[in-house]
């Protein structure tokens, strides 16, 4: 399944530029026209970056194919003479960092409170925060974004209000705490808008477990609520949300692109979308492709989680 | 029907009526309902009506450049002298348009492919769940503003497109899930066994059992369609010559109206587009309350209701579509079966492979 729809990205991401118009060489062309480059210049770019028009669509899908495999992209256009492979690596640390960091704590923190405000029906943490997050999670990111900055940037001036460094980046501790600063805001951002969907998932599936035969039976033993809490209700509530993390992910990546692009954070999103505004082509395809794979990797880790956590799963799959 | 539902509803009324004053009820009675209902209603309004609230033409740059919020103009006025409260108030009607168009439109697309898939099984369930499947992990707004670049300037219909393909596989895996619980169930086959073409079955039979994933749906795509237009006017590849909150944002940024001081042009959008989404979210969240009572607050679930369920679920000629999570809450191992797969059962999903 994974392979499968690994494929499907690849094909798809091969397809869509092609079956679109506007081809790739008009861009490219544009661009170098306006700064008076000769044709026979042109032409000998458009060797150097791999495009062949007279190319027919297999020979040129075996050679993507085989290029996605190898991880070679070719040339960027946008930032010619780089390669698209420099200026992928460029942006993936900052996404990384960020989005990784962010989106496994927010994960963990809305289970938790999923968990704990279920356990409690009527509590505070029940009644208060599942309807702001509710909330929260339908604000649209830049509006959240765009309230912390105006507010710890522009009003308190606490943080920087772009990019991702000040000071070129190093391993010295004042870089760090640049860094970490310049990360604060955007992941703070998207950890408010994706965590109520964490806490909405778990609580309500928590509440369906604990009305189960078996939780009163754990109950009627005289096993300890702590127990019954984690070992009983919470393992058995937390597989949709693992299920869930599956869908929600491209949610919380896609957030994350418009976070990026709202902070000016060098990012892979930030990246994709000046690609797109430059129509490079192939960095463009490059990081769609990188985004997508991100993705189900992930997805396939949450589905491996499922399995361990789930016997069930296993012996279905036997 | 048996006559058990609950105190008071027993007098006999038509079918259609007493559902109706049902929905509106359960509406007022439910705070989350009450409020969702009523931004929308507002919003509605605001669309069909805006030169009603406001009085100048968004379109017509006709005042200083970047003023500040005044009695004159609300929130301003943006880089080439436009009024911003105009643009806001107008900029209702492109968000709930598209809201509307994306929202039916993907909706009609999952029930297709989700109740097909499930219902007919085999190769074409193979197919469609593949499909579906694939649409769900790929990360939407990377796929959505890809599409959108090689449209230069996306108008209206190009947006809803690129929206209906890449929003209708949430809605069509969890349609199929329902469907595929419900498959065996015995008023199905009884149907089956009268000799209905599946097509009947299909409309009639499944469909009615499934009303509200499917309005869960809608609304889903819905608020998912309004953000992620705004998300692409945002970063600038939305038509610029559309009034809606997606370009007002963009402008504001491209003229950096938060460093500048002109937090209004930059917040008001986001609040509008916030409150558009609270209301879908709310009316989303409160069609879970309202079609499963296991979720409603603690202090209605009593003793005795849990106690009368349990008799009822155990009761028989019960038409078993009326209240599934009753049975749930009352844990009968009679609709042992009837739990949608996706929630406690294991995963559709194989590990790998």
């Amino acid at each position: 399944m994974f392979l499968a729809t690994l494929w499907a990205c690849i094909t798809l991401n091969f397809f869509i530029p092609r079956i679109m118009p506007g081809g790739p060489v008009l861009g490219l062309m544009e661009r170098f026209r306006k700064d008076n480059v000769s044709p026979a210049t042109l032409h000998a770019l458009e060797v150097a970056l791999g495009i062949n028009t007279h190319e027919s669509l297999i020979a040129a899908y075996v050679q993507y194919v085989g290029a996605c495999l190898t991880l070679h992209f070719g040339v960027s256009y946008m930032a010619f003479p780089e390669s698209v492979d420099q200026v992928v690596m460029s942006g993936l640390p900052y996404t990384l960092g960020l989005i990784g960091v962010t989106t496994v704590l927010s994960f963990v923190l809305g289970t938790v409170i999923g968990i704990l405000g279920a356990w409690r029906r009527g509590g505070w943490l029940d009644s208060v925060l599942p309807p702001v997050f509710v909330i929260a999670t339908a604000f649209p990111y830049f509006f959240v974004g765009m309230l912390a900055l105006m507010l710890f940037s522009f009003t308190l001036h606490w943080l920087p209000f772009e990019g991702a460094y000040s000071q070129s980046p190093a391993w010295t501790w004042s870089s760090i705490w640049d860094i970490l600063q310049h990360a604060l805001l955007p992941g703070l951002t998207i950890i408010i808008t994706s965590i109520g969907g964490w806490i909405l998932t778990m609580r309500n599936t928590m509440i369906t477990v604990l009305a189960e035969d078996y939780v009163r039976m754990a109950r009627a033993k005289g096993l300890s609520p702590r127990r019954i809490m984690y070992d009983y209700a919470a393992r058995n509530a937390i597989l949709p949300n693992l299920t869930g993390f599956a869908m929600t992910l491209g949610f919380v990546v896609s957030g994350a692109i418009l976070v990026e692009w709202l902070f000016n954070y060098p990012g892979v999103g930030y990246l994709l979308i000046q690609a797109i505004d430059a129509q490079d082509y192939p960095l463009m395809q490059a990081l769609f492709l990188l985004i997508t794979v991100a993705v189900l990797v992930a997805v396939l880790f949450a589905d491996f989680a499922t399995a361990w956590l789930d016997p069930r799963t296993r012996a279905t799959q036997a | 029907m048996s006559v058990a539902t609950s105190a008071g509803t027993v007098r006999p009324r038509s079918r259609a009526l007493r559902g109706g004053l049902r929905f509106v009820r359960a509406i007022a009675r439910n705070p989350k309902a009450l409020a969702g209902s009523l931004l929308m209603l507002v919003f509605c309004f605001l669309a069909a009506f805006p030169g009603l609230i406001a009085r100048d033409n968004p379109n017509a740059p006709a005042y200083l450049p970047l003023l500040g919020p005044s009695a004159r103009h609300l929130i301003g006025t943006n880089e080439i002298g436009e009024d911003l409260w105009a643009q806001l108030i107008y900029g209702t009607r492109y968000s709930l348009l598209i809201a509307f168009a994306v929202g039916g439109l993907s909706t009609v697309v999952s029930v297709i492919v989700g109740v097909s898939a499930a219902y007919l099984g085999g190769i074409v369930d193979d197919v469609l769940s593949f499909i579906t499947d694939v649409l769900l992990v790929i990360p939407t707004f990377p796929l959505i503003i890809v599409l959108v670049a090689y449209t230069q300037n996306a108008g209206f219909w190009v947006l809803t497109a690129v929206l209906v393909v890449t929003g209708w596989s949430y809605g069509a895996r969890q349609l199929r899930v329902q469907a595929l619980s419900l498959r065996h169930r015995d008023f199905l086959e009884a149907a089956r066994v009268r000799g209905e073409r599946s097509i009947y079955i299909i409309v009639v039979e499944i469909l009615p059992t499934m009303t509200s994933l499917i309005v869960a749906s809608f609304l889903g795509s819905a608020l998912y369609a309004v953000l992620a237009a705004a998300g692409v006017q945002f970063v600038g590849l939305g038509d610029p010559n559309t009034i809606s909150w997606g370009t007002m944002l963009n402008s504001a940024q491209q003229g950096n109206a938060l460093g500048s001081g002109l937090w209004a042009w930059a917040i008001m959008p986001g609040v509008a587009l916030a409150l558009l989404g609270a209301a879908f979210a709310l009316l989303n969240y409160a069609f879970d309350e309202i079609s499963n009572p296991a979720l409603r607050p603690v202090r209605k679930v009593s003793a005795s209701a849990v106690r009368r369920s349990g008799t009822l679920a155990g009761g028989a000629g019960r038409d078993p579509r009326d209240v599934p999570a009753l049975a749930e809450l009352a844990g009968g191992a009679r609709f042992a079966g009837v739990r949608a797969p996706g929630l406690l059962g294991p995963p559709e999903r194989a590990p790998d492979g």
